[in-house]
């Protein structure tokens, strides 16, 4: 099952590639990875997310609780949590393109933020198979570049990772 | 307030961390740092031959005596040649730590003379590093990294220091911090109340409890407290390689230890038992044999410091987060205060049945009338020494072979490399040992692959005066190499074979030391005891040993704790 891990780091030169490393070092899976400063500039806050057995899961969260520079990091998919993406998309658009992409933009929710006379440049955010829904509606033949951000998440309700 | 040099600030803190010795190896980029160990003479330098060898020192006396040991060594080439060394620590969770020179700051990045990334070289395998960027931290951070390095699950810490932030033209104001505090970094300092309760419960009512400690006792200063418990409890105790000594070898509650060389008992109990006690041991391959197969009747109650070490390979029904002696101390008093008690019978049964184990096996081994066994001459030496000895091993069958029969009744005695591995360990381990021990006898049970991985630091004990004993088990070839190729290679014994072994007694000489061949069996008493009684020497007693034998028992590879090979014929 995937999981998506949510870290609050210190933010420091090296604390990243720890992470990182201990992913690789330790043959776990990394699927998506996005990581910022927080509101309070000392620490960032990273979001992995990851497939594995419990029992992996279970080692890669104590593997990265040992890590000096994490401070606090929980499992978003232990509650009910939200999830995003942003995904920003050059698409072919000529002629009747044009309007057919429009709409389906529409329909997703997205925005076209850039334009050329032969391509739209769409900005969507959602949860990753909604990204996934779109590539597939606009079809691979008039996708000219994607770029995705990597999952960020956040727990609903009261509940706050923070120090 | 004082105003000082990075690099003076370095040595400074050194000093107020209370560290007494360092090890290590000059080169450019840690040039003001050996100057300003030069202008001081608190902490004491022990230049070696080679920087891997001043890492096992370190190692050494850490095990040794439970402090963590020091490091110095330049950038690049310095940096690199510790990194067997640390990885040797890391594994079995040594407090260290190592001093790295590094190229200035400003030439970071550029493929500098003597450049490497240290921080990224060595994240892998170290508990953590550290690096400097302004000099005015240079107290700070050598106060967090002893302090990160001996706190927890102990580990080495590299600290990486560039060579502007020792440059002796700029001062700071220099005070070494009273505490560290880490937000991020808080280590167990009791276990769960509840927990404890519970598995206090589990064990009176066991009937076929076992007891499996590991080398977190010994780290964990906690032998006290665990062999009060084993008393107490009346149940049988084993340990792993790394536990050798956390509980007496001669308590006939001891069963010797466990794992892949353990004795049969050890594992035979293991896997007929009921309950097991796992207390600061990790469950490794090296002990469980298959996981799937791995003790199918028992539960199990697990303490560490370290939560990561938990149900890694084998899951706990309780698991208790918290320091081994805190832990075992409040287990005690809840088995003292239990109207419960062990199960009077049962107990008895069992015990009865793990003495016809021990009846069955007993570690006997093939003696012969001219060959020397390496088993005899690691006897004599127990014997000779009274048991009484530190004693280093390399890697390899000699190892084994040290570990079983040498029966070590005291923690922080037998100093090996179980986790790594690493061949090379032995006689600078001995040496950081004999450096502050020169009262105790030290001996280094090695091989004759093995010691010439760090020989060179004969010269070192030479320079230093060190009298360590070196009992090289000579059988001609990489034992454990060639004992597997017998066993699984049908003898094809692929580079396992030494073909121009160096006369070790002229080596010794050469390096100022005495050497002593040993070939003849009835020579091996006599000249055991002469070398032993070369008080201020350093002898290295080359033995040549028999040449074919095996380590027994051995368990079956891919099998349960109860499959084993008992001689080269007789399997269970």
């Amino acid at each position: 099952m995937r999981r998506i891990i949510s870290v609050l780091l210190e933010n420091e030169p090296g604390a990243l590639s720890r992470v990182v490393g201990l992913f690789s070092q330790r043959n776990y899976n990394i699927e998506t990875l996005t990581v910022a400063p927080t509101e309070d500039e000392t620490l960032s806050r990273l979001t992995v997310t990851t497939t594995g057995p419990d029992r992996v899961i279970e080692q890669i969260t104590k593997q990265l609780n040992k890590l000096v520079e994490v401070v606090k990091l929980v499992d978003l998919t232990e509650g009910p949590h939200i999830e995003r993406e942003l995904m920003l998309i050059k698409l072919k658009a000529t002629g009747s393109q044009r309007a057919e992409i429009k709409r389906t933009v529409d329909i997703f929710r997205g925005q076209i933020v850039d334009v050329t006379s032969s391509v739209y440049t769409v900005q969507l955010a959602g949860p990753s198979d909604k990204l996934d829904g779109f590539v597939q509606a606009i079809g691979a033949s008039g996708v000219l570049e994607v770029v995705r951000s990597g999952i960020s998440g956040i727990a609903r309700g009261e509940k706050v990772l923070s120090l | 307030m004082e105003l000082l040099s990075g690099a003076d600030m370095l040595i400074r803190s050194l000093q107020d961390q209370g560290i007494e010795y360092i090890y290590g190896y000059p080169g450019g980029a840690a040039l003001h740092i050996y100057d300003a160990l030069f202008r001081q003479d608190e902490v004491k330098h022990i230049l070696v031959r080679h920087e891997q060898a001043a890492v096992h020192m370190a190692d050494g006396y850490a095990r040794a005596t439970g402090m963590p040991g020091t490091v110095l060594v330049t950038s690049g080439p310095g940096a690199t040649n510790t990194i067997t060394g640390i990885a040797t620590a890391f594994m079995d969770s040594i407090p260290m730590v190592v001093l790295c020179g590094q190229v200035a700051s400003t030439l970071i990045g550029e493929d500098a003379f003597q450049e490497t990334d240290m921080m990224g070289v060595s994240r892998p395998v170290v508990k953590h590093n550290l690096s400097v960027r302004h000099p005015s931290e240079i107290p700070e951070i050598i106060r967090k990294a002893y302090y990160i390095a001996s706190t927890g699950r102990p580990g080495p810490v590299v600290v990486d220091i560039p060579k502007d932030m020792t440059a002796p033209n700029e001062r700071f104001e220099y005070a070494y911090p009273k505490k560290v505090k880490l937000r991020s970094y808080n280590p167990a300092i009791r276990g769960h109340a509840g927990q404890i309760k519970k598995a206090v419960d589990m064990m009176l009512a066991a009937r076929r409890p076992v007891i499996y400690a590991g080398g977190g006792v010994i780290l964990g200063k906690a032998s006290g407290q665990l062999t009060e418990l084993v008393r107490k409890l009346g149940y049988p105790i084993t340990n792993t390689l790394m536990g050798i000594g956390c509980y007496p070898a001669s308590d006939k509650q001891h069963l010797g230890w466990l794992g892949m060389h353990g004795t049969y008992e050890a594992n035979m109990a293991m896997h007929h038992s009921d309950l097991i006690l796992a207390v600061g041991a990790r469950f490794d391959d090296r002990v469980t044999n298959a996981t799937e197969k791995f003790c199918p009747g028992a539960r199990i109650i697990h303490i560490d410091i370290d939560p990561a070490s938990i149900s890694k390979t084998i899951d706990a029904d309780v698991p208790i987060v918290g320091p081994v002696d805190a832990v075992l101390k409040e287990m005690l008093a809840l088995v003292k205060e239990s109207k419960e008690k062990p199960d009077a019978e049962a107990i008895a049964s069992w015990w009865k049945q793990i003495d016809e184990w021990r009846a069955f096996h007993g570690m006997r081994y093939e003696t012969s009338p001219d060959v020397i066994k390496p088993q005899e001459v690691v006897e004599m030496l127990h014997r000779l020494t009274n048991g009484d000895a530190f004693v280093t091993s390399d890697v390899g069958q000699h190892q084994m072979f040290a570990a079983q029969y040498y029966k070590f009744d005291k923690p922080n005695r037998w100093i090996n490399s179980g986790g790594l591995g690493t061949m090379g360990f032995g006689l600078p381990a001995a040496m950081g040992i004999k450096l502050t021990h020169p009262d105790d006898e030290v001996l280094c049970i090695t091989g004759e692959g093995s010691i010439q991985m760090n020989i060179q630091e004969l010269s070192t004990c030479n320079q230093y005066k060190l009298p360590v004993k070196i009992i090289n088990l000579n059988n001609q070839a990489l034992g454990m190499v060639k004992q597997w190729q017998d066993m699984n290679y049908e003898s094809r014994h692929s580079h396992s074979y030494m073909e121009s072994l160096p006369d070790f007694i002229k080596l010794a000489e050469a390096y100022g030391h005495v050497g002593i061949r040993i070939d003849k069996k009835e020579d091996l008493e006599p000249k055991l005891k002469e070398a032993l009684a070369m008080k201020d020497r350093l002898v290295f007693v080359d033995i040549q040993v028999d040449r074919f034998e095996h380590v027994y028992p051995m368990q079956v590879a891919r099998g349960c704790m109860k499959d084993m090979w008992l001689s080269k014929t007789e399997r269970v």
